[in-house]
Formats: C-alpha cells, structure tokens, sequence
C-alpha cells in the first residue's frame, strides 16, 4: 500500500493564504465583497495533550471555599461504551448574576469574587472521568426578548476527535427554566436529557456519550 | 448577513464559519481512533449568544518566563536542531489577536514525548520536557524557542509515522475562536503516509505548514520557521491593512 490515503496532489495552496496576510486588495477602499484569511485547520490534540493543556488549577472555575460551589461530574465514553481516558473538557460559562468575565459581553466584564468562568479537566484519573468545580451561572438573554436557562458551555478534545466538539450541560433541576430555553426547546423532547446534569452527593453528575444510543447532542457552532 | 444579532440591545457579534470543504471533519476513516470516538449525528446548529462570543481572559499570568524556551530545562540545554518558531495570530477579517494564550507541546528532537502513555524506544532528553506557552503581544505576534521535532511512529497502520509536527493549543477572544491544531514543516516526505495530515482537506493542508524563515535564522545559533494562525472572524472590522501589516 504505496498510497494509502490516494491523494496525490496533497498541498493545493490557495491565496490570500495565512503566510501572505499582506497580500491581496488594500488601499483602494472598495470591496466588492467579504475579503477573509482561511482560517486555520484544526487537528487533534493526539494521546499527549496532557504535557501542553493540563493546569494544576483546571477544575477549579470556581475556587476552592467559594460559597455556593459544587462539582459537576462525568464519565466520557465511546461508541463502544468504553471510557475516554485521554480527553479534555473544557467549561465556559455566567457567573450567579449572568455576567461573564469576558471584555466581548457588550455589557461590560463581570468580575465575580473567587470565579474565573472557565475551567479544564483532563479524564485521566479516575479513568475516563472529568470534574469542574464551580458554581451555578445565572440567567443570561437570549437575544430574542427571553432568557435562556441556566448553561455551561462545553468542549470536547481528545486522541480520536479531529475538531472539538461542542455541547452544553443544563441542570435537570431548573425545570421552569429549561422549558422556555430556545436552544433546548428546538431539540427533539427525547434528546434534551443528554444534555441534563442531575444533583448528586456533591454537586451534579452528567455522561458525554461520543456515540451510540444515547449520543450527547453535539453543537455546530 | 450584518455580521451581528441583537441580544436586548447590545449588538453580539457573529462568528463566520469556514466552509465545511475548508474544515477538518470530526473523523476521517484512515484515522481508526475516529470509528468509536468521532460523534456520527449531524451537529446542531448553535446560534451565537452570549456565552458563544465571550471567553476567558488567559494572559501573563498562565505563563512563566521560562515558558517561551523550550531549549532549556532542568538546568541544561536539549539536544537537537535549534529553531525560532514564530509568527502572528489573526482572525479571518485580518484582525491581529493580541494578548492571546498560545499553548505548545511536542516530542524532543528523537521523536519521543515525555509522557507516560508513549512507549516508543527512542531516547528522552533531561533537558527537554516539550511544554511551552506564550502571550502574543499587541501586534498578534508570538515566538518561542524549542527543537525541531523528531518524526515518531504510532500504530495506525502497517509502518505509520507522524510527520514532524508542533501541537497548538490557542484562545482568541470568544468561545467560537478556540483551536487546537498542529503545524507542520515544509517538504516532510512523510506527508503522504499520515492520516492526521492528510484528514484535513487538500485546500487547507498548506495552512498547517509553517515556512522557513531565513530573515528570522539566529547567526550561529538557530534557524527559524514562520507560522500564521487565523483564528474565525466575526465580519466587525473590514480587512485593511497598512505597508507594515498591522491593522489600521
Ligand atoms: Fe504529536
């Protein structure tokens, strides 16, 4: 198997590229349409994502002794309903008040004490398993007059994902919320519980399926 | 399409998406790791709200000042060919990204990675531990010092071997921008064997290679490759640049 992959013509540049930013139309003060860089492809973060994106501070979005933090909880497993030992879940999200410590809410950044917003778990130990701690998000708008429901923002990396993929956890016990949330209301009523985390001992517990019957719904974003 | 949405009031913007033929796929078959792990149901589409365009302000304080040369640690130098790597992170409207987290790793200059899970028999390097991070400055630009990656096999296929690559790890400014990414070297012959390489489609495989750089090679020191990041845009700036590059 010379060429196991059969393309030949493997590098087809195309221009502007991202090594020429430079080049292309400037000066003349007209376009005659949207003029964008490609952007760059993603690739996956492989088996050693841990030597580059692990923290020592990850799971801690909210720190340690802050009132009112739990941990949310799970597992992530395979089409073959085996644990993803080698993936990384990052979290973005509101503080209590719905603010976010972000310059890009139109709102201005929120500062909330002990609260960064985001947090990182690698699922190497316990095996297959990712935990963040931190704290209920508040309720933000949704653009349309409403307010979406309590959310999390979620990214999935790991050895066997070529992109991120994208979902979101929302709290089963935010049933009034959840309801009038634009973004789960529009999914079939018998996929909205993948995205569900419910109370447990210490916080909340919630499984990423990659795939199979009970596959997370994924988001393109 | 005006490039924004109204969130009761304020106007968001709204991150453009590359064209699917642009983009790498979740899975791709000649990667077997993709059969189990890669979701098989279409996404669903997320409009973009704001918990889409925020993100998190990850700065100087993720990164400490050794971060930026990887050539030194453990109080010696690593063995291998010295290179600069640099080069600036933009979005797709041509928009520098200052004061934007970059994370690398890679494998020491034999192809082997300082991690438990990597078992190929090559030698480790005390003074080399693959890890380095940086914050571009206010023009989008980044640089570190490090070793030329080794090529390292993996178990994909009969014989499979990654070309020589440097993982990437970046935040923009919004949730939409985050990339993970790897670059890669020009001419590598190992190009055409590699699935991960080869996933991506063929119009957007050269973004991924970085370019000698002969103006940055350090006399008597190290050589220099150049690499452009271009994280999604969000149509809020028209594209227009001065002689020198920057945004104007
Ligand atoms: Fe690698």
């Amino acid at each position: 198997m010379s060429e196991p992959f059969g393309n030949p013509l493997l590098v087809v540049p195309d221009a502007p590229g991202p090594h020429q930013p430079r080049s292309g139309r400037r000066g003349s003060g007209f376009l005659d349409g949207p003029l964008r860089l490609g952007t760059t492809p993603s690739a996956t973060v492989g088996p050693y994502l841990a030597i580059g994106m692990t923290w020592p501070d990850g799971a801690w979005a909210a720190e340690e002794g802050t009132a009112g933090a739990f941990w949310i909880r799970g597992r992530i497993l395979d089409g073959a309903g085996d644990l993803v030992a080698d993936a990384m879940v990052e979290t973005w999200q509101a503080d209590p008040d719905g603010g976010f410590a972000s310059p890009e809410d139109p709102r201005g950044a929120a500062s909330y004490p002990g609260f960064r917003g985001f947090a990182r778990s690698h699922t190497a130990d316990p095996p297959g398993e990712f935990a963040v701690h931190t704290l209920k998000p508040g309720r933000v708008p949704d653009g349309d007059g409403g307010l979406q429901a309590p959310h999390i923002d979620v990214s999935v990396f790991a050895r066997g994902i070529l992109d991120r993929v994208v979902m979101r956890i929302y709290f089963a016990d935010e049933a009034e919320a959840n309801a009038e949330d634009a973004v789960l209301r529009a999914l079939p009523e018998d996929r909205r519980s993948t995205l569900l985390a419910t109370p447990a001992d210490d916080g909340y517990r919630l499984d990423i399926h990659l795939q199979g019957e009970r596959e997370t719904v994924f988001f393109a974003v | 399409m005006t490039g924004t949405t109204s969130v009761g009031g304020p106007h968001l913007p709204r991150y453009h998406r590359e064209d699917a033929a642009l983009r790498t796929p979740v899975g791709f078959p000649d990667y077997r790791s993709t059969a189990l792990r890669a979701p098989l149901r279409t996404p669903v589409d997320l409009a973009h709200r704001l918990t889409e365009v925020t993100g998190p302000v990850l700065g100087e304080d993720r990164v400490l000042p050794h971060d930026a040369d990887l050539t030194l640690r453990n109080g010696g130098e690593a063995v291998g060919q010295r290179i600069l790597v640099h080069g600036r992170v933009l979005d797709s409207d041509g928009r520098a990204v200052p004061g934007a987290l970059v994370e690398v790793w890679q494998a020491n200059a034999a192809g082997r990675y300082r991690h438990v899970g990597d078992s190929f028999p090559a030698p480790l390097d005390p003074h080399f531990d693959g890890l380095g991070r940086v914050v571009t400055d206010s023009l989008g630009r980044y640089e570190f010092m490090t070793v030329k990656p080794g090529a390292y096999p993996w178990g994909n296929h009969h014989n499979a071997w990654r070309p020589a690559h440097i993982h990437f790890s970046l935040f923009g400014r919004a949730f939409t921008q985050r990339l993970v990414t790897q670059m890669y070297f020009p001419d590598d012959p190992l190009f055409g064997q590699d699935p991960i390489f080869n996933a991506m489609p063929a119009a957007a495989r050269h973004r991924a290679i970085s370019r000698f750089s002969l103006e940055r090679t350090q006399e008597n020191w190290a050589l220099a490759f150049e690499w452009d990041i271009v994280l999604r845009g969000s149509d809020q700036t028209p594209f227009e640049t001065d002689d020198d590059g920057d945004v104007a």
